[in-house]
C-alpha cells in the first residue's frame, strides 16, 4: 500500500518553477521533514498537497487514491490536516470554538436538526467537545480554553493551530514551520509534542522546518530542496553533510 | 463578581449562562408582554422595532457571522412582502402557509444571489447585492399582475387560523412571537457546527477550507437562511405598513439594515436587537425633536432679548425642517460608531459590564485594539 506519494510534482508561477519534478514517498508512522533555503518551494509543496494550488504536472497519491484533483475541502475528510506558517486561526472565536471547528469533518447533523437543536445535535456536540478536550489535555491548553485567539500570545496560537489540526483526527499531519516565531523553550516543547504525536497518537508527520536542532531531534528522514528541485534525501545528519546542501545554504 | 464553576460540558451548550441571566431574560419578556398596557400610544413603533429586529438578525447572520456584507437586503424584504400579499390575498392561501412560502421564495432568491457570491469577496460582493436590489426594484415596478406596479397594493389585516388580528396589540404580540422564534433558531444554528462554519468563513476562508468546510455550500446556506428570515420579516412588514409600493424597498432601507448591524455591534445577536431599537426609534425621536428643539433654542437665546430668541428659533426651525436631515443623521451615527466604537452598542455594553464587575481595577487597555500581524498575504 502507498501511504503518501508525490510523483514528479511540478508547479509553475508564470516563468518561475517553484516546484520542479519533485518525487518522494512518506511511510506510515514516520516524521518526514522538508528543508531548504528561502524560496526553495517547501510551502508550495504543502499548498499543493492541501490542494490550495493546482499542480502544473505530477500526481499526489494518499492511501492508494489519487488526490491530485480533489477540491480543497475534501482533503481534511480524507485524513490530511495542516497548520500554516503564519497561523491561520479563526481570530474572533475562542480556542474551544477553533478546536470544535477542527471537528467539522466529523459533522453528522443536518441543518434542519440544528435549527431546532434536537437531542441528536446535543449528543454530537457533547461528543465533539469530549474529543476537543482530549486534545486540550494532550497539548496543555486548559488555561486558554475560553479565551479568544486575539488575546493570546504568538506561542500559544501556534499550539492552538496544532491542536485544531489534531482535532480532525488526521492520518497525515502537515506542519508548516512549527517552530517559527517560538523561543527556545517553546521549540523544545514542540519537539516533544511532535514525538508524542507520532508515538502516542500514531499520526504520520510531514514537516517543513528551518531549525536544524528540531529537525535532527525528531525527523526519521529529511529531504532537501533548492530552487524547486530535490538535492538530497536521507537521515538528518546525512543530508546536513551533503555537499549540495552546504552549497545551497552557504553558496560557493 | 459572580464566578461560574463549570462542571459539565452541557453547561456550555445551555441557552443561558446561569439562573441569574435566565431570570433577567424572563423579566425582559414579562416587560415586553405588559408593554401594550403601559405605552399603548407607541405600539405601532414597537411593532416596527420587532420587525426590524428580525431584519437585523437576518443581516447579522450574513454580515456579522459569515462576513458577507449585503447592500441588497431590502430586496429580500420586498420579495417576502409581495410574495406573502400575493399568495394570501390574490391566491387565497391560508396565512401561515403563505408566510412560509414567502420565506421559501425569499430563500430561493437568496440562493440565486449567493451563487455569484462564491466568486466574489468583500466590496465586490456588496456591489453585486446592490445591483440585485436595483433589479428587484424594477421587477416590483413592472410586474403589474403580481405587485400592482406603481399603483401599489393594499394589504389586509392578518387572519390566522380564522382569527382576525385587528388591533395593534395583537399584531405586536405576533411580531414578538416571530422575533423570539427567530432569535431561538438563530442561536441554535450558531451553537451547532453550521454556525461555527460560518464564523470560520468570516475569519479565514483558507483555514476553513483546510478544516473541510465547503465554502460554496456554507456561503449559499448563509445567504438562503438570511434571505428566508428577511422574507418572514417582509410578510410582517407588509401588514405593518398596510400598503405596498416599490419605492419602499429602496437602497436607503438596505443601508438602514446595515446601519443596524454595525451600530448594534457586528457578530452578536444582542447587537442586532440593540441596532434595531436604535434605527427604528430614531425617526420617532427625530420627529419629536423637530417640534421641540426650535422652542428650546428660542428660550435659550431668549435671555439676550425676545427678538433674538424668536430669530434663532425660526432659523433652527428652518434647519430641522430641511429634507434629508434623517439620512444625514443616520450617516453621521454610522461614521461616529465606526470611528469610536467599531464593536457597536454591544461592545460598549460589554465594557460597561466589565467596568462594574472589576470596579476599581478596570483598565481601558483591556480592549485596546491590536494590530493583526503575520497574516499570510500570499494565500489571499
Amino acid at each position: 500500500m502507498i501511504f503518501f506519494e508525490a510523483d514528479a510534482l511540478s508547479m509553475d508561477f508564470g516563468g518561475i518553477k517553484a516546484v520542479d519534478g519533485v518525487s518522494f514517498t512518506v511511510e506510515p508512522g514516520e516524521v518526514f521533514t522538508i528543508i531548504g533555503p528561502n524560496g526553495a518551494g517547501k510551502t508550495t509543496i504543502f499548498n499543493l498537497v492541501s490542494r490550495i494550488y493546482d499542480p502544473t504536472d505530477g500526481h499526489l497519491i494518499f492511501l492508494d487514491e489519487e488526490i491530485t484533483r480533489l477540491p480543497p475541502h475534501e482533503i481534511a475528510g480524507r485524513g490530511i490536516a495542516r497548520t500554516f506558517q503564519n497561523i491561520e486561526l479563526f481570530e474572533h472565536a475562542t480556542v474551544l470554538q477553533n478546536l470544535l471547528l477542527g471537528r467539522h469533518v466529523h459533522k453528522r447533523t443536518r441543518f434542519v436538526e440544528e435549527l431546532l437543536f434536537l437531542p441528536k445535535v446535543r449528543r454530537f456536540e457533547l461528543e465533539h467537545r469530549a474529543a476537543a478536550e482530549r486534545v486540550i489535555d494532550f497539548l496543555d491548553l486548559q488555561p486558554h480554553r475560553d479565551s479568544p485567539i486575539v488575546n493570546l500570545p504568538y506561542g500559544v496560537r501556534k499550539v492552538v493551530e496544532l491542536a485544531r489540526a489534531l482535532c480532525t483526527e488526521p492520518k497525515l499531519l502537515l506542519l508548516d514551520e512549527p517552530s517559527s516565531g517560538l523561543n527556545v523553550e517553546e521549540t523544545d516543547d514542540m519537539a516533544f509534542w511532535i514525538q508524542d504525536i507520532r508515538e502516542l497518537l500514531g499520526i504520520t508527520v510531514l514537516m517543513v522546518e528551518h531549525d536544524m536542532r528540531l529537525v535532527s531531534a525528531v525527523s526519521d528522514r529529511v529531504l532537501a530542496l533548492d530552487y524547486g528541485r530535490l538535492i538530497a534525501a536521507g537521515t538528518a545528519s546525512e543530508v546536513q553533510a551533503h555537499p549540495e546542501v552546504i552549497k545551497a545554504y552557504l553558496g560557493g | 463578581m459572580r464566578f461560574i464553576f463549570k462542571t459539565t460540558y452541557r453547561q456550555d451548550l445551555r441557552l443561558f449562562r446561569d439562573h441569574f441571566q435566565r431570570n433577567w431574560y424572563l423579566a425582559l419578556v414579562a416587560g415586553l408582554l405588559v408593554l401594550p398596557i403601559l405605552l399603548p400610544d407607541y405600539l405601532v413603533d414597537f411593532s416596527l422595532v420587532l420587525i426590524f429586529g428580525l431584519c437585523a438578525l437576518s443581516l447579522m447572520v450574513l454580515a456579522g457571522y459569515t462576513g458577507l456584507v449585503s447592500l441588497g437586503h431590502a430586496a429580500f424584504l420586498g420579495i417576502g412582502a409581495y410574495a406573502h400579499v400575493y399568495l394570501s390575498q390574490d391566491l387565497g392561501l391560508p396565512w401561515i402557509v403563505s408566510v412560509a412560502l414567502a420565506a421559501g421564495i425569499a430563500a430561493a432568491a437568496g440562493v440565486l444571489v449567493g451563487l455569484p457570491a462564491l466568486r466574489m469577496t468583500g466590496i465586490y460582493l456588496t456591489i453585486a447585492t446592490l445591483a440585485f436590489a436595483l433589479i428587484i426594484q424594477e421587477v416590483f415596478n413592472h410586474w403589474d399582475s403580481v405587485t400592482g406596479g406603481l399603483r401599489g397594493k393594499a394589504v389586509e389585516k392578518p387572519v390566522i387560523f380564522g382569527v382576525p388580528l385587528r388591533g395593534d396589540a395583537e399584531f405586536y404580540f405576533l411580531c414578538l412571537a416571530f422575533l423570539a422564534a427567530g432569535l431561538w433558531i438563530t442561536r441554535n444554528v450558531l451553537r451547532a457546527p453550521t454556525g461555527r462554519a460560518w464564523v470560520a468563513i468570516r475569519d479565514s476562508e483558507i483555514a476553513a477550507q483546510s478544516m473541510g468546510i465547503n465554502l460554496a455550500v456554507y456561503k449559499t446556506m448563509a445567504f438562503a437562511y438570511s434571505a428566508a428570515m428577511m422574507g418572514l420579516a417582509g410578510a410582517l412588514f407588509a401588514h405593518k405598513i398596510g400598503f405596498l409600493a416599490p419605492d419602499i424597498f429602496t437602497v436607503l432601507l438596505s443601508i438602514q439594515f446595515l446601519l443596524m448591524v454595525v451600530v448594534g455591534g457586528l457578530g452578536s445577536l444582542h447587537g442586532a436587537i440593540f441596532g434595531a431599537i436604535c434605527v427604528a426609534l430614531l425617526p420617532v425621536l427625530i420627529s419629536e425633536a423637530r417640534d421641540r428643539v426650535p422652542d428650546w433654542f428660542g428660550q435659550l437665546f431668549g435671555i439676550f432679548g425676545t427678538h433674538i430668541g424668536l430669530d434663532v428659533a425660526a432659523a433652527v426651525d428652518r434647519f430641522v425642517k430641511q429634507p434629508g436631515l434623517e439620512p444625514g443623521i443616520f450617516g453621521l451615527i454610522l461614521v461616529l460608531f465606526i470611528l469610536f466604537e467599531p464593536q457597536g452598542i454591544y461592545g460598549r455594553w460589554v465594557k460597561i459590564k466589565l467596568y462594574f464587575s472589576l470596579f476599581p481595577l478596570y483598565k481601558s487597555a483591556t480592549f485596546a485594539r491590536q494590530k493583526s500581524y503575520m497574516k499570510s498575504e500570499r494565500l489571499r
